[in-house]
């Protein structure tokens, strides 16, 4: 059986698609066999992030319309051959996304694949709603800024809500906080809402703090997910992530800012 | 019959009081902002997560309560409270002067 991720927010651009991106690739480079799903129907994205964008040929739409196999929709990630995408359409209405179709698509994924990301869309409407409806664990992605705080409470809200297993009684789907786009030095000088700031209002288990940085637009231009430039913070902070979420222990990183040379030099701090 | 009013009416305040200048005068934009999200986020969830089926009861009990005094549905407003180990069910009904009627 598959464990569902859906990756969620509320808010748009708080860095939902380029979170599933590593954490999907994160999940297949430690050896799991993992499928991303792209439920941004109309504005996909993932395709660009993942770098497989020229190999689209039929979408989400298709499988559920019967007019392609799951199996020619999907596509092979270029980097990890554990990894799959499964894309969004571009072009159809969004009213296409039916409950039933998702539903199938999901059960049959889940006879082949470990992991199953949904990147969702922003807002709450059907896409928002679909990609969260069948999740076992959720990733709620926040900014340290107001309103996408209050976006994933409202998120939270609906989670436990209007989700299949809310209404089967099931146990609640996991939640996650993710914090990304946090930058200590603005945290430090009180411009910016802290981690503990957030996590007083949202409560939530951490997964992991992403920091601001430069390293995810360059990863976003060449069409690979920012977890594979491993030298880079940010895509440490995701394997650290994906590395929490398997059971590992690893200490919080990119809370309290960069280490100067000269501390690291003498010590302390 | 949907929960009626907004932030402003639930806090019962205005802007910003002199007590509220001077504390923020050393507060930070960061602690503003959480203060902010604090009671916004409480009183979102309290109106999110009120049962389905509050408007309905309030229409009952407003009908029950109309057989014997005349008052209408302006008059009475119902909230349910939840803290960490209650709920509470407030019913508030601003009844007419009897002797006058
Ligand atoms: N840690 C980060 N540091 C710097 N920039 C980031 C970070 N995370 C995301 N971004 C940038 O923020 C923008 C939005 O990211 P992304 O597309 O992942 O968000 P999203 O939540 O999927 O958006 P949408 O709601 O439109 O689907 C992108 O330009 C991305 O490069
Ligand atoms: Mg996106």
């Amino acid at each position: 059986m598959a464990r569902i991720i859906v990756v969620t927010s509320g808010k748009g651009g708080v860095g939902k698609t380029t979170t599933s991106a590593a954490i999907s690739m994160g999940l297949a480079k430690k050896g799991h066999k993992t499928v991303v799903i792209d439920f941004d129907v109309g504005l996909r994205n993932l395709d660009l992030i993942m770098g497989c964008e020229r190999r689209v040929v039929y979408d989400i739409i298709n499988v559920i319309n019967g007019e392609a196999s799951i199996n020619q929709a999907l596509i092979k990630d270029k980097n990890c051959n554990l990894l799959s995408i499964l894309p969004a359409s571009q072009t159809r209405n969004k009213d296409a996304l039916t409950q039933e179709g998702v539903g199938k698509i999901l059960e049959e994924l889940s006879k082949d694949f470990k992991y199953i990301v949904c990147d969702s869309p922003a807002g709450i409407e059907q896409g928002a709603h679909l990609a969260m409806y069948f999740a076992d664990d959720a990733f709620i992605v926040t900014n340290p800024e107001v309103s996408s705080v209050r976006d994933s409470d409202r998120i939270l809200g609906l989670l436990s809500s209007k989700s299949q297993r809310a209404e089967k009684n099931d146990e609640p789907i996991k939640e996650y906080l993710i914090l990304t786009r946090y930058a200590p030095e603005r945290v430090k000088s009180g411009e910016m809402l802290s981690l503990d700031d957030v996590q007083d209002i949202l409560s939530l288990d951490l997964l992991g703090v992403i920091p601001e940085s430069k390293s995810v637009l360059t990863a976003s231009n060449s069409g690979n997910p920012v977890i594979l430039d491993e030298k880079s913070d940010a895509g440490q902070a995701y394997s650290d992530i994906v590395a929490r979420y398997l059971g590992e222990t690893r200490p919080h990183r990119f809370i309290d800012g960069k280490k100067g040379l000269f501390r690291k030099l003498f010590g302390g701090g | 019959m949907g929960r009626k009013g907004c932030l402003g009416s639930y806090l019962g305040a205005g802007d910003m009081s002199l007590l509220d200048y001077f504390r923020s005068s050393k507060t930070s934009s960061a602690s503003l902002a959480k203060e902010r999200l604090q009671i916004l986020v409480a009183y979102e969830r309290s109106s999110v997560n009120q049962p389905p089926y509050l408007p309905q009861l309030q229409q009952e009990i407003l009908l029950v309560i109309q057989k014997y005094v005349n008052v209408n549905c302006d008059a009475m407003t119902i909230k349910l409270e939840q803290s960490d180990n209650q709920e509470t069910l407030e019913l508030n009904i601003v009844l007419p002067d009897f002797r006058r009627v």
